[in-house]
């Protein structure tokens, strides 16, 4: 080709008024390719101008799936809004489709008439969906049948959420991952959903056949059709819309809509009809330049980069961030050498991870492989002269972090390769303990690094809770204890000190939970002094035991328990949450978040009269009256008039709800309701840990259900769907999914029946995230939901006990318990706070 | 107990509930003191030196106080920490006359 314009490549060009970029493509590349270039000061180098197909700014393509599921609003999707343009001095031009490139003149002409030179293009015109030719799909040239969906822009989840409205049937073609989301997304609006996917496995362009076949039963376990090996030789058209599908055998599947996810082709017309090279997609080198044109950079999926093409999203970041290193002459050596395909994504719920092969290819690759239909779960790995070359994950994908770093880096395997897929042990304990820099924090609370702990064992602390209580590392939040777990035995090399005290309920007192609880019973312990004296060899109490014993009496013996006010916490003590000046916090509850005038006026009138310096709202939906101090307790809460909120102890805590159906546009059940049953009725509930609840009204979990101890998520048809074990706290974890029932008072049955079978079960202070993954959401079910120990009466029994037991801590404020429980224990007078001897 | 030299009566011992502490004013100093379950009590300096956590507030039990807000753990009779290497509390000495008072003196050294 003719070379238009020679620069020497070594001498910087100063230019006098700024070059022109124009970028042809909006989507997730161009605007990710955007970003980039203005983070290396591009803003001042270039006049940049955007031109975008669709007439939005730029949004998250891979969550469509979520807006069609109706669990992100459409604008929650956005990247940048069409401000983030302007405010970034980029010229966009939002619905304007580039019609013609001219190489020659430097010029972009759009189909609206636009004209406009640039110095430099980049092409990022992504794909658009593969429509296969069958008969019935078009109306005209360039309609589709009404009723005909592809899934690949926001028109298109718009269009389709429109029409499934009053629909009751929709086939999807083609069973890969956006099929697969397509049809989750429809199925949460009421369809019946079928998938027809042309081979015999699902998502097989990442997944062997009998990773396919599990992912077959999940989905089919979430009552989505799965026809395979099904060819879609006609669409049934009435009307000019869509009645049904016909298959190569001649037998026809009626429904009301089609969504078409057969695959996707990139959008190569424009640099065709522009004279650049062309083959699966456009051809680029190493800079992310068509090889014909050195002006004309193409990133994304419209890329062809050493014969590859990519559809997923982080290829995309990489080859972006070459793209912007050379165009800005920041690096101009930047080379992008085409990126390894790892992928974790969650697939109509399922989660899916996969990396590399799918299947093994030469003789001497060894193949693990474990599956467990029923369960969903299925593990594979390949490993190819010791080095990782492909894995598979389904149901279960814990381990996937660091298969995708051995993946990606090659890193040194475990001889025992099914500690890849299973923590079975030490060896992968090794692999993470042993990776961590010297330096790394560990214990976040405390400021501990696994340097310092490494240090107290090799001083000699060859135990867990002795390196813990030297170095205090695990002794804030408690989120690291595994962590420091593994750090210990990888330092102690073997050689720990099994301390058997970290499996009593307690410190001080030589037992399991279970036969803690035997014991107890069998020996009628009724008050915390009891048991010390008669479980403990030579009866010693111990401070640190009392908390946790007064917690397990209360629920054993319920009205029955003798309370000693000594074995409580200095928050169960004065029903109030100690501050860390040793004033008191003070929540009343309010039921389900929802006040009222008068509430609030009688809040805010004390406090005005107590002087509280603080009001704050509540993660829990509530108001929190901060540096309430402790002698003014009593006339705080006499003066309110509300019930305790419990937002102290260990215990039941607050339902949190969102609008739900009276007011919400989008409600599809009386969350607020059903939230303040659920307060009324476990209000005060005592437990190993606290208990924090939510009920959504839809599935967009406003509320935040899903990372509750207990969450229920309302959903079309009048269904409840309860979620365990979630947290959003120095944890975060999404609760599983217990049940799905169409009945609030199921609900209500099995919100007791969990909180006390959690209650009984969980090791003191154990929050529900880790004793629903500890016990297993399969077992917890089973006893719960389908009775299967025959326990569920006994369990309803005993928590009704609980509620029959409940009194309002609050009124106390009449007559104090002890004598002086509100007397102040603050410094009268400044104090120096280390004594001089 | 021996080695009291001169005290201060802060009151009937009944002010103090079986297990818990409270706080008093001896000599312009705030101490926590704590009647145990075997009906003798223990005097330390009130205010935990590591962040001034409130130490009548804690929990105890023969031996120890834990303070309230972190933990720290004196031992009753010398104010030494136990649990965290902190730095130790004053500590007094205390006793329960026959007549019920409770006494606190500074002790002997």
């Amino acid at each position: 080709m003719t070379v238009l314009d020679e620069r020497p490549a070594d001498v910087p060009v100063v230019p006098v008024a700024k070059a022109k970029l124009v970028i042809v493509g909006n989507g997730m590349a161009g605007a990710r390719a955007v970003e980039e270039i203005l983070a290396r000061g591009g803003g001042d180098l270039f006049d940049i101008t955007v031109f975008g197909d669709e007439p939005y700014g730029n949004y998250n393509r891979i969550l469509l799936s979520n807006v069609l599921a109706g669990t992100d609003d459409t604008s929650e999707i956005y990247l940048n809004p069409v401000d983030w343009y302007a405010e970034n001095g980029i010229d966009l031009r939002a619905g304007v489709r580039i019609a013609r490139i001219d190489r020659f003149a430097r010029v972009v002409q759009g189909y609206d008439g636009t004209s406009m030179h640039y110095d430099r293009l980049v092409i990022a015109t992504g794909s658009r969906s593969f429509f296969p030719p069958i008969e019935g799909m078009w109306c005209d040239d360039k309609t589709l049948t009404s009723g005909v969906f592809g899934f690949r822009s926001l028109d298109d989840c718009e269009g389709m959420l429109a029409y499934a409205r009053g629909k009751k049937t929709a086939v999807v073609i083609g069973g890969g991952l956006l099929g697969l989301e397509a049809a989750r997304g429809l199925q949460n609006h009421g369809l019946k959903v079928h998938v027809v996917h042309a081979t015999a496995t699902l998502m097989n362009a990442q997944l062997d056949d009998a990773a396919g076949a599990i992912l077959r039963r999940s989905v089919e376990g979430l009552g989505i059709s799965v026809h395979t090996e099904a060819r879609t030789t006609a669409i049934q058209v009435d009307n000019g819309a869509v009645t049904g599908v016909t298959f190569a055998d001649g037998t026809v599947l009626g429904c009301d809509m089609l969504v078409v996810a057969a695959g996707i082709r990139p959008n190569v017309g424009l640099a065709q009809r522009a004279g650049l090279t062309v083959e699966r997609a456009i051809v680029v080198d190493d800079h992310l330049r068509s090889i014909d044109d050195d002006d004309v950079y193409v990133v994304g999926e419209c890329a062809q980069h050493r014969g590859q093409v990519y559809g997923l999203v982080a290829p995309l970041w990489e080859q972006a961030a070459v793209l912007a290193d050379h165009l800005t002459r920041v690096d101009t050596g930047a080379a992008y050498h085409g990126s390894r395909m790892a992928t974790k994504l969650k697939v109509a719920g399922v989660d899916v991870a996969s990396m590399g092969l799918k299947t093994p290819e030469r003789e001497d690759d060894e193949f693990v492989q474990f599956s467990e239909a029923k369960h969903g779960v299925y593990k594979m790995i390949i490993v190819r002269d010791d080095k990782l070359v492909g894995a598979t994950l389904l149901g279960d994908v814990s381990k996937v972090a660091f298969l995708v770093q051995a993946f990606d880096r090659g890193l040194p395997l475990p001889s025992e390769r099914i500690s890849l897929l299973f923590d079975i042990g030490t060896p992968s304990a090794e692999v993470s303990a042993a990776e961590l820099a010297d330096d790394a924090q560990v214990c976040n609370c405390n400021g501990v690094s696994k340097g310092a702990l490494v240090a107290c064992v090799q001083d000699g602390e060859k135990s867990v809770s002795g390196v813990m209580a030297k170095t205090r590392a695990g002794k804030g939040c408690g989120s690291c204890k595994s962590l420091v777990q593994q750090i210990v035995e990888w330092a102690a090399d073997g050689d720990v000190q099994v301390d058997e005290s970290s499996q009593w309920y307690v410190p001080g007192v030589p037992y399991a939970k279970p036969e803690l609880m035997d014991k107890i019973r069998e020996l009628a312990l009724h008050s915390v002094s009891s048991v010390f004296a008669a479980l403990v060899p030579d009866g010693a109490e111990d401070a640190k035991s009392k908390m946790g014993l007064a917690s397990l009496l209360e629920m054993m013996w319920a009205e029955e328990y003798v309370d000693e006010r000594d074995a409580r916490f200095i928050n169960d003590r004065v029903h109030a949450n100690i501050q860390r000046d040793g004033t008191f916090s003070v929540i009343p509850q309010m039921k389900g978040g929802v006040t009222d005038v008068a509430q609030l006026r009688t809040i805010a009138d004390v406090a005005e009269k107590y002087e509280i310096p603080m009001i704050k709202l509540t993660g829990g939906q509530r108001i929190d009256l901060l540096g309430v101090r402790k002698e003014d307790l009593p006339a705080v809460w006499a003066d309110l008039g509300m019930p305790s909120g419990y937002a102290y102890g260990k215990s039941f805590r607050t339902v949190k709800t969102c609008v739900g159906s009276d007011f919400c546009r989008f409600g599809v059940g009386d969350s607020t309701m059903l939230g303040i049953r659920i307060e009324e009725r476990f209000q005060g509930i005592s437990g190993p840990g606290k208990m924090k609840l939510a009920v959504n009204g839809c599935p967009r979990n406003c509320a935040e259900a899903l990372c509750k101890d207990l969450g229920v998520v309302a959903i079309d048809g009048g269904r409840w769907e309860i979620y365990v074990g979630g947290a959003a706290g120095a944890h975060v974890r999404k609760g599983d999914l217990l049940a799905t029932v169409d009945d609030p008072d199921v609900v209500m049955t099995l919100v007791g029946r969990f909180l006390q079978y959690y209650r009984e079960s969980a090791t003191w202070l154990e929050r529900t995230y880790s004793w629903v993954p500890r016990f297993g959401i399969d077992r917890i079910r089973a006893v719960v939901v389908d009775d299967t120990e025959g326990i569920a009466a006994r369990l309803d029994a005993d928590i009704q006990k609980a509620i029959d037991a409940y009194t309002d801590p609050w009124k106390e404020a009449a007559a104090p318990v002890t004598p002086g429980q509100f007397r102040t224990s603050l410094p009268l007078t400044p104090l120096p706070q280390v004594p001089v001897r | 107990m021996t080695g009291v030299r001169e005290g201060i009566d802060l009151g009937s011992v009944e002010q103090i509930p079986v297990g818990e502490g409270r706080a008093y004013v001896v000599d312009g100093e705030q101490v926590a003191v704590f009647r145990l379950r075997d009906g003798s009590v223990r005097a330390l300096g009130g205010t935990c030196p590591h962040r001034g956590g409130p130490l009548a507030d804690g929990l105890i039990d023969g031996a120890v106080v834990v303070c309230p807000l972190h933990g720290y753990t004196y031992d009753l009779i010398t104010g030494e920490e136990t649990a965290n290497g902190g730095a130790p509390v004053r500590a007094y000495v205390a006793t329960v006359c026959a007549d019920g008072e409770v006494r606190v003196a500074m002790p002997a050294t």
